[in-house]
């Protein structure tokens, strides 16, 4: 396969250019380096406590900071929140908070699975109205269909859209901004012309009816009783599974977080899971009782565990990753880089269903007055600000987590707050840059330090 | 020992090897691209356990040479031939699944990716259809031990944080896992300063007397003194000598490299009827 390299029919010599010349003078690493000589040793890396937080210290300072920052500005903001109003921590807020968050994350989620092949999908947003009529279309009159059979029929269709953008992509070579741009306009006449065909459309909505399924994912909720034991259940196997990985590594002879690490992550995800279980289950009704967790919240932890296993734990997310940093050296590793790039682009259209899914859902109904537009832009920021970058190959399923979240908390703030639509929208431009600003800061700094 | 490099004479090179049965051999290998004579009639041959190096003037056809060998395209004219048969490969996988690795000069690393993901790209390891990290994550440290590379802290660190050196060496000791017996490398010191180009070139030597065979492509005539066993040069498209490394001097390198021939050195009779031919 002579293409794969360089077209034939070029007799030049075809000189790369040089490594790149910051670490080609690179000597002054060396000292260290040689405290650090233990070939036979497993790693230098921590046993104990103490040295796995000095560890832990150096890595941050050499810019591998992960996310750490945006958590530490989703706190700012939220205690800026709640000094401003005394309501924002109160039940009633903070689930509806999680509520509207859902959609972002999932958004994020979305962008994340473009970004981190160091492509766009500026489609997302309309993708997302797209499913929404869809699952709204297919379980109402006339088709009547069963909610789970609605629900796969939305994730064919926008699956479906993702491989046909893939497909242009890759193999008609037309970047991804101009075919997701065109995606875009494209959605947003489809989503029209549906409500226009549709007879059961009155003034261009169609609803969903509180009896369905699809209208309790984000408006029922889960009794306090089962919230716990699920809590229960999630956390046991989550312990049992981190505490075992660790020994594993261990027995093969291999660096292992320290044991008390192991259990202080355990009990980080214990305090978590606890608060958000508890926060859910106080009574957050004002005239009827109203409590226990909506089920969209274990929803979207569902997907997102489901895609940090398949990005960090199979091929074919270490593939994604392998190609956003270097199609080149992917390809002469073999991998089928267009049909990775493929299947990435039906993982991000069908994860916009999924938060289409959520919109219906909570909306309870569906209309052309989707604001398409300001979702895709929505799903670059949140999958921005949590970490994952433009350039490609960096980004998880948490990233789009904390982003999506922080762009919940801003939207929900500022409404709390009173503050327009305008406001709301230039709180979270200046939230994005400085994300964006924080996270180059911080990353330049690690490569100079390299 | 210097051999003939006539084309008359190609069929016989084999015997004027010193080690044996050469691992590869390049008999009469000629490139055309459209009008252009990239590589006319070259013959040399690769021993096994040894390093050798391809020397040359820009455009004299180095790269012509090894993207040849590694599979990308087939010579117009001439055979390969590999382990003592002749070879066709169809793509450098061919080349690959014969155990011929070539590393170029982009190093084809991903730096995202940690030393031990780089390693295994492309051939993870499954266990229950996820990644067994534990297992690559031995073999790669095992394969590095036998490297000899130390200085590098950890091998869960990405590989952008590596230098240049480190990176070289992450590059070789991937061709290694994949127990590639002929090991191609395209300047591997290039872009290095001084005690980098001396982990690298520590690093070939090791990889020769490991068994590896080490096609070194160099402009850097100190680097090809110290670690080659034989030098093959180039020049215009065509073989002009090749001979153990003893026989040449960096004055006779320059002559062979610049006009095809030189006074001094050993294939001087050969360069001569070359250009006569």
């Amino acid at each position: 396969m002579p293409d794969e390299f360089s077209s034939p029919g070029v007799p030049s010599e075809m000189e790369e250019p040089p490594l790149s010349t910051e670490l080609a003078e690179d000597e002054t690493a060396a000292p260290e380096d040689e405290l650090a000589i233990k070939a036979a040793a497993p790693e230098v890396l921590a046993d104990s406590l103490g040295e796995y937080l000095r560890v832990w210290g150096r890595r941050i300072r050499s810019g591998e900071s992960g996310a750490l920052p945006i958590v530490a500005g989703l706190i700012v903001i939220i205690i800026f929140f709640q000094v401003e109003r005394s309501k924002f921590l109160s039940a009633l807020n903070l689930v509806n908070l999680f509520q509207q968050a859902s959609i972002y994350i999932l958004l994020g989620a979305a962008q994340l699975f473009a970004l981190i092949l160091s492509e766009i999908d500026l489609s997302v947003g309309y993708v997302l109205a797209l499913g929404a009529f869809v699952v709204a279309e297919l379980i109402a009159n006339p088709v009547n269909f069963p909610w789970w059979l609605g629900i796969l029929g939305m994730i064919v269709v926008t699956a479906s859209w993702g491989y046909i953008q893939g497909s242009l992509i890759t193999r008609l070579h037309i970047p991804s901004f101009v075919v997701t741009l065109a995606g875009l306009l494209f959605l947003e006449g489809v989503v029209l012309e549906l409500a226009q065909i549709d007879k059961s459309a009155v003034g261009g909505v169609i609803s969903v009816q509180p009896t369905s399924v699809i209208y309790k994912l984000v408006n029922a909720n889960i009794s306090p009783g089962a919230s716990w034991v699920v809590l229960v259940v999630v956390l046991a196997i989550f312990a049992a599974a981190a505490i075992r990985s660790a020994a594993t590594r261990r027995a093969q002879g291999l660096s292992a977080p320290p044991l008390s690490i192991t259990l202080l992550t355990i009990a980080i995800a214990a305090i978590g899971g606890i608060v958000l279980v508890y926060v859910c289950t106080i009574n957050r009704g004002l005239l009827v009782p109203l409590k226990g967790v909506p089920y969209v919240i274990p929803f979207v932890g569902l997907v997102l565990f489901i895609y940090t296993v398949m990005l960090g734990r199979t091929r074919l997310g270490r593939y994604m990753y392998a190609i956003g940093a270097n199609p080149e050296a992917a390809r002469r590793a073999g991998i089928h880089v267009q049909r990775v790039r493929r299947i990435a682009f039906v993982f991000s259209a069908m994860t916009a269903g999924l938060a289409g899914l959520v919109y219906a859902s909570q909306l309870g109904s569906v209309s052309t007055d989707t604001d398409g537009g300001t979702y895709t832009l929505y799903a670059v920021a949140a999958a921005v600000i949590g970490g994952a970058s433009l350039f490609g190959g960096r980004g998880k399923p948490l990233h789009a987590l904390l982003g999506g979240l922080v762009i919940g908390v801003v939207y929900n703030g500022l409404a709390l707050m009173g503050i327009s639509a305008a406001g709301q929208f230039i709180a979270t431009a200046i939230v994005l840059l400085v994300a964006a600003a924080v996270d180059s800061l911080v990353r330049r700094r690690g490569e100079t330090t390299v | 020992m210097s051999t003939s490099n006539s084309p008359a004479t190609s069929e016989e090179s084999g015997r004027g090897s010193s080690n044996g049965a050469p691992l590869l051999e390049l008999r009469g290998v000629t490139k055309r691209f459209g009008p252009v004579q990239a590589l006319s009639r070259v013959n040399f041959e690769i021993p096994p356990g040894q390093v050798t190096a391809l020397a040359g003037d820009n455009g004299a056809g180095k790269s012509v040479t090894i993207k040849t060998i590694a599979g990308l395209w087939a010579p117009d004219e001439g055979e390969i031939v590999w382990e003592g048969k002749p070879v066709h490969f169809h793509g450098p996988r061919d080349a690959e699944a014969a155990g011929i690795t070539t590393i170029y000069q982009d190093l084809a690393l991903c730096d995202n990716l940690d030393i031990v993901q780089n390693m295994f790209l492309g051939h993870e390891r499954l266990k229950n259809r996820l990644l067994d990290e534990g297992s690559m994550e031995l073999t790669a440290k095992d394969t590095l031990k036998e490297l000899h590379v130390v200085t590098i802290r950890s091998i869960r660190q990405p590989v952008a944080s590596l230098s240049g050196g480190q990176r070289q060496s992450v590059a070789v000791a991937k061709a290694v896992m994949s127990k590639a017996k002929l090991v191609i490398m395209d300047e591997p010191t290039a872009a290095l300063g001084v005690s980098q180009t001396r982990m690298v070139l520590d690093l070939i030597k090791r990889l020769a007397s490991g068994g590896v065979a080490v096609i070194l492509v160099s402009h850097n005539l100190n680097d090809v003194f110290e670690v080659a066993d034989r030098v093959v040069i180039l020049q215009l498209g065509r073989m002009v000598a090749q001979g153990p490394v003893s026989e040449f001097d960096p004055a006779s390198v320059v002559d062979y490299m610049t006009t095809g021939r030189s006074s001094r050195g050993p294939s001087a009779q050969a360069g001569q009827s070359e250009r006569g031919a």
